[in-house]
């Protein structure tokens, strides 16, 4: 049995339940890294291309927590996850395509890093062909891989039916994994409906955004993100744009913001981006100027970055709030 | 139609004549400034690269002079190049210059859309596809002769005896392409380009110190972009060769196109490929450089530009494992001439030291 080590950060938020699953099942050992300290970050501004996005920084900081732990680190080479854009040609944003070389170059010390290379638009079966190639790097049989497989994706359909059902991942995950049959949703008393959209590390690594959603929460905000969204809903907002964007994580946030803009009772968009982000340079003058022709909702961006301080961050959501119950009420 | 481009090097001397064969009034873009800059700065997003930002600046620009279509490339990612168009039109719209951005796909990606959009450029100009065709060939020669004539000053630049002489004499050369208007002329004033650079008086008996310079296109290919680096390298004495040129891969004798697939030569650094802009190339580039004898490399970069981030945090490995030194110079607004100088200069003078260095660490072996 060997361990294996899963950085708490970057495309974990969609992937955990599927890739835990699925070492589990093959009897291996998974750690993950634990949420985002201040060590973690400082570890990682320290190691990694100091040019480099606050992201990127961290997943350098998780995968040297996790260096002396395990056997192995889990960093695929996210190249696409499935056939979209205009030229079907989505892929990840450019640091993602090279983050198991910089990793690895940054970072003494460390395990083997298994950094397969994930290009799911080349057909339908490219998942099991990872998962192969995954398994055999551990020396596992065929059968079981197909076992360990089928039964992963079974635990990702029941996340993402979690999803669906307005939970966000760290909660889906916990109902799935600790047992926690059911978060019984917090959210009764309403106030305001407000979509928080933006890269799934961005907005659920409650370290780097200063725990906006724990915030929201208790200013009564109920808060819908583009992960509860279905492809489906989501694709249908592609044919509203000149062009795609070129990066997955970015569509998704492109589209939900989008879909969420039309939304009857919806009462504002936060777009939580990181500082510098480049792919986000776009994004977000894009999610502006369309909040602004569609529907004139209000729309905040909060940039995040090593130094965001949460007094800084609840002060703008604050006067975001009273701005929004102000046009509520005057309405 | 007014029509306007992308500023990016000396091409605007093949762009213009292309758009004016057309059968189109060509608005012809100037050279970046600072006014391009400022302009760009305070329009586009703050963390927009800088060629995204410099190109809005053009675009306003030539907006101010009339031009009412702008024509440019598109791209498939995965960088954010490709949608440079989307954005630059969101934001000419919102300053309401009623300027249409025309990018063109990569054939490969959408042949109808590419068609479609050179038959409506014909069609507007009232060319006949014959005589479109010929333009487009003889525009293709003249990118080719402007590359020729700039790849050859920055060969001979570090001889010259007299400083500036070559940056004059290039200059004339390129006046006469600019006046040349088919094959025939396109060819003789090549020659007699490349003439007026030999004659430059010459110091041959120096043994220039050579730099490669790799990065990011816009900045590789603007030398308003890059404070004229490769003039300022070539005066300091310095040889310099860079691989991108927009003829670049059709050329046999360039260094990188002798080595065959620059992915292939990357690879041992960096397992995947294409990453966007020029950062493999980046990576391959200075492994070849390294291979082929070269004192040094410069590595030209926009400010936050993710693939050459991604070649920066790579770099040094390489360094350390082909003792070739590496100088990053990212580039953003706040970069000035002589902050550059300064770092370049440095960087010449640890080359000379290391040049002398090994020069006489062999001799005392060979003692030995
Ligand atoms: S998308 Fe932005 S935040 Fe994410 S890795 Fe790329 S540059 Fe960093
Ligand atoms: S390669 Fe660099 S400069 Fe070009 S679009 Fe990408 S980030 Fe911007």
């Amino acid at each position: 049995m060997s361990k294996i080590g899963i950085p708490r950060t970057l495309a974990y938020f969609i992937y955990f339940p599927f890739w835990k699953t699925f070492f589990e099942a093959l009897g291996q050992e998974v750690v993950v890294s634990p949420p985002t300290t201040r060590e973690i970050m400082d570890i990682g501004v320290r190691e990694a291309v100091n040019d480099a996005c606050i992201p990127i920084k961290l997943y350098h900081g998780h995968v040297a927590y996790l260096a002396d732990k395990v056997d192995y680190i889990f960093c695929p080479r996210l190249v696409s996850v499935r056939k979209h854009g205009d030229f079907g040609t989505e892929t990840f944003c450019p640091k993602f395509l090279g983050l198991p070389d910089m990793v690895r170059l940054a970072l003494n010390n460390l395990p083997e890093i298994i950094d397969e290379r994930v290009d799911l638009k080349k057909g339908k079966d490219e998942l099991l062909k990872v998962c192969a190639r995954v398994g055999e790097t551990l020396g596992q049989s065929g059968t079981e891989i197909k076992r360990a497989f089928k039964q992963a994706m079974k635990v990702d359909g029941r996340f993402k039916q979690l999803l669906y059902q307005n939970y966000t991942p760290v909660e889906a995950m916990a109902m799935i994994f600790d047992q926690q049959e059911h978060i019984p949703p917090p959210r009764q008393e309403t106030d305001l409906k407000i979509a928080v959209v933006g890269y799934p590390y961005a907005i659920y690594d409650a370290y780097i955004n200063a725990g906006i959603l724990k915030l929201l929460q208790k200013e009564k905000v109920r808060v819908y993100t583009q992960d509860m969204l279905s492809d489906k809903t989501m694709n249908r907002q592609a044919r509203t744009l000149p062009k795609s964007m070129f990066w997955y994580f970015s569509n998704r946030a492109v589209y939900g913001a989008l879909h969420f803009m039309q939304e009857k009772g919806i009462d504002g968009i936060i777009h939580i981006t990181a500082f510098a982000c480049g792919p986000d340079s776009i994004v977000d003058r894009l999610l502006e100027i369309e909040s602004r022709r569609r529907n004139h909702i209000p729309y905040l961006a909060i940039a995040v970055d090593e130094h965001t301080g949460e007094a800084g961050i609840r002060t703008r959501v604050e006067a975001f709030l009273d701005m929004l119950r102000f046009r509520r009420d005057k309405a | 139609m007014k029509i306007s481009f992308p500023h990016m090097g000396y091409s605007y001397i093949a762009f213009k004549w292309l758009v004016e064969n057309m059968g189109h009034e060509c608005i012809i873009p100037p050279e970046p400034s600072k006014k391009t800059l400022d302009l760009g700065v305070r329009y586009a997003p703050e963390f927009a690269c800088i060629p995204f930002k410099m190109l809005l600046g053009t675009y306003l620009e030539v907006a101010e002079k009339g031009a009412e279509v702008i024509l440019t490339s598109g791209g498939m990612g995965p960088c954010r190049a490709g949608l440079y168009w989307v954005m630059h039109q969101y934001l000419l719209d919102e300053l309401n210059t009623g300027i249409k951005v025309v990018a063109f796909e990569p054939p490969l990606c959408d042949l109808r859309d590419f068609l479609k959009k050179l038959h409506w450029i014909r069609k507007t100009g009232g060319l006949s596809l014959k005589a479109f065709i010929q333009v487009l060939r003889i525009t293709w020669e003249k990118i080719k002769a402007i590359d020729e004539v700039e790849m050859y000053s920055h060969e001979i630049r570090p001889y010259e005896i007299n400083r500036g002489d070559t940056t004059r004499s290039l200059w004339r050369a390129l006046d006469m392409l600019d006046v040349a208007n088919n094959e025939m002329e396109i060819k003789m004033a090549l020659q007699e380009g490349i003439k007026l650079l030999q004659q430059i008086p010459q110091d041959k008996s120096r043994n220039p110190l050579k730099i490669g310079i790799i990065g990011e296109i816009y900045v590789v290919l603007e030398p308003a972009a890059n404070h004229y680096i490769q003039i300022m390298l070539g005066e300091m004495g310095v040889q310099t060769d860079r691989s991108i040129y927009l003829t670049a891969y059709t050329r046999k004798n360039t260094i990188v196109n002798l080595e065959g697939d620059i992915f292939s030569v990357a690879k041992p650094y960096l397992a995947e490929a294409p990453i966007g802009g020029h950062g493999v190339n980046s990576i391959g580039e200075t492994l070849l450089y390294a291979k082929h004898g070269f004192d040094g490399v410069v590595q030209l970069a926009p400010f936050a530009c993710i693939p050459e981030i991604v070649a920066k945090s790579i770099l040094p490995a390489i360094s350390r494992d082909h003792g070739i030194p590496v100088l990053t110079l990212f580039i953003d607004e706040q970069t000035g001439k002589a902050g550059v100088q300064t770092r370049l200069e440095a960087f010449v003078d640890l080359l000379e030291k290391r040049r002398q260095y090994k020069a006489t660490h062999k001799n005392a072996r060979l003692v030995v």
